[in-house]
């Protein structure tokens, strides 16, 4: 008696989140939907849902009209120059001071997470003069570089919080044994870190490819990754509901299968390890 | 002698970042106060000279500043009051025994990894569209006048855009920690006759509190620099009606050239996010004990 009440309870609860989660992932859902469409279904009254004529004319016409892959490649170098540049200047520095922290190590990270802090228009005028007189405006490298220095501080503490958790024993245990320094990097914390900064990659790789302020103010046309493509859709001419779809869905699917693998590093990472 | 030797070399390997964050962050930032200070037009070159606060008179004395002031505080607020109060209602319902639960999960988050140009296009188009927009679709088909989101409730439909986006990160946060409230507690708190709502402010809710506030804090630096999703849609219109402080400093600097005043801005939306990051830092410190 007592188990079908609970069992009642369950199916009503499922029923409910899964009512809540569809309603709130449905605006993906109708996006990829009406990628599949003609502009003509795409607008139809009453509204069509999946019984129209599939088809992968937008997809063809979104790259031949703009061509949407340079773009897309933008993106990609853009995301994973500035986490590479990002990974390579931070792994040491979280390194020392997960390991070796000194007088001054909470300091200096409680003052690189106060650089997150500060809103981006309070330097984008400088920034936006430097990079003009420096001929960096719609270049990659100048995005790259903005990107790869705006995430810095959460690569850094992210790292950071990771490395701690390698406990500090082993390292002991091996310097004990006379490993080097060298030898200690290589064979005791690499292989216990490489998770840490697999999932710090993957964070900064969604964080970067997201990224719309400094990318719509930076980038133009030469450089513009697809935050700024997908922006030129806001002044559209005649039908162009499908053509956008198909232009999001090819924007957000990599980014939409990476977060999914990302989900829990994403809370550890976005609250700098105050909530794990 | 190992230890001196590690320590220098640990100095060493952290004074990049240093360095880089520095030129990063302190440099520019000098600049833009710098600017403030001075009058400065990019359509006037060599017309530049130094106002003291003639900037900051005229930007706090500007009526779109104070619309805009205001409706960055009505737009962060009414961000938060939803995803605060949603993220906790829909964590807890996930937070059930039911079927698919990591499904649910998944379809839940997916908001958040949309950019922020998609995300505002989508709505603005193929939801708040009057004509071809489904909102508007559904209105006529129950016989009611389609409403035009955009233009109609201009600042309460970017709320809904961005509160969209991130619903997910505070949904995301509650529950994971609500999964590390102690189950064991919540049934003896059950066996001494706590109904559902004493659970809820006695146990739940106190458990949550550092989420809460983590939440609150971290949403609320990145509200203050919603862009994107303004650009896209109303362009801060219309009059005024979107324009925040961000988007203010924006238009000053990149379409008006006025360096001068939009540096004034800047430094306006700077000394108001460290009133917020002030709280965070404080909160974040404690975790370094």
């Amino acid at each position: 008696m007592a188990r079908k009440v609970t069992n009642t309870r369950k199916w009503i609860f499922t029923c409910l989140a899964w009512g809540v989660a569809l309603l709130i992932f449905f605006p993906i859902l109708w996006t990829i939907l009406t990628s599949f469409k003609t502009e003509g279904d795409a607008v139809a009254t009453p509204p069509k849902f999946l019984f129209f004529d599939w088809t992968l004319a937008n997809y063809r016409e979104v790259q031949a009209r703009s061509d949407y892959f340079s773009h897309f490649m933008n993106s990609v170098i853009i995301a994973l120059g500035s986490t590479a540049l990002g990974l390579l200047v931070a792994i040491p520095a979280a390194w020392a001071m997960a390991f070796q922290p000194g007088k001054q190590t909470k300091n200096v990270l409680m003052w690189m997470l106060s650089t997150k802090m500060m809103p981006a228009v309070g330097v984008l005028i400088p920034i936006y003069i430097l990079f003009q007189r420096m001929g960096l405006l719609d270049s990659r490298t100048g995005v790259l570089i903005v990107l790869m220095l705006m995430n810095l501080p959460i690569i850094i503490w992210m790292l950071y919080t990771y490395f701690r958790e390698i406990p500090g024993e082993i390292l002991e245990a091996s310097r004990m044994d006379g490993a080097s320094l060298w030898n200690e990097i290589r064979y005791v914390l690499t292989p216990m870190a490489v998770p840490g900064i697999a999932s710090t990659m993957l964070l900064n790789i969604i964080l970067a490819w997201n990224e719309a302020f400094w990318t719509l103010n930076l980038t133009t046309s030469r450089a513009a990754p697809l935050t700024t493509f997908i922006a030129s859709y806001s002044s559209p001419e005649g039908l162009f509901y499908a053509k956008l779809s198909a232009a999001s869905t090819m924007a957000i699917a990599p980014i939409l299968i990476m977060g999914w693998f990302s989900q829990k590093q994403l809370v550890r990472g976005l609250t700098f390890g105050a909530v794990k | 002698m190992a230890t001196l030797h590690q320590r220098s070399l640990a100095r060493l390997m952290v004074a990049p970042s240093v360095v880089l964050l520095f030129l990063w962050m302190i440099v520019p930032l000098g600049m833009t106060l710098w600017f403030s200070f001075q009058r400065y037009n990019l359509l006037m070159p060599g017309m530049e000279e130094f106002t003291g606060l003639g900037n900051y008179r005229y930007f706090l004395s500007d009526p779109g500043f104070w619309i805009s002031l205001q409706n960055t505080l009505i737009m962060v607020g009414g961000i938060l009051a939803i995803t605060v109060i949603g993220g906790i209602a829909i964590a807890i319902l996930i937070d059930q025994p039911i079927f698919g639960q990591g499904y649910v999960r998944i379809l839940v988050i997916a908001p958040f990894f949309v950019m922020p140009t998609v995300s505002a296009l989508v709505w603005k188009n193929m939801f708040m569209n009057p004509v071809n927009g489904l909102l508007g679709q559904v209105s006529r088909a129950f016989g009611a006048q389609p409403v035009d989101w955009l233009s109609q409730y201009p600042l309460f439909s970017i709320i809904v855009i961005v509160s969209w986006q991130w619903l997910p990160f505070a949904t995301l946060i509650f529950l994971t920690s609500l999964q590390s409230l102690d189950s064991e507690q919540v049934e003896a708190a059950e066996m001494d006759g706590a109904g559902i709502w004493a659970r809820f402010t006695n146990l739940t809710l106190p458990h949550m509190g550092r989420a809460i506030t983590v939440v609150i804090l971290i949403e609320t630096i990145f509200l203050l620099s919603v862009f994107a999703e303004i650009l896209v849609t109303t362009n801060g219109g219309p009059g005024y009606q979107t324009t925040t402080l961000t988007y203010l400093v924006y238009t000053q600097a990149l379409l008006q050239f006025d360096v001068g005043g939009a540096s004034a801005g800047g430094i306006i939306a700077v000394i108001l996010a460290n009133i917020v990051a002030f709280f965070l830092m404080r909160m974040i410190g404690k975790t370094l004990d």
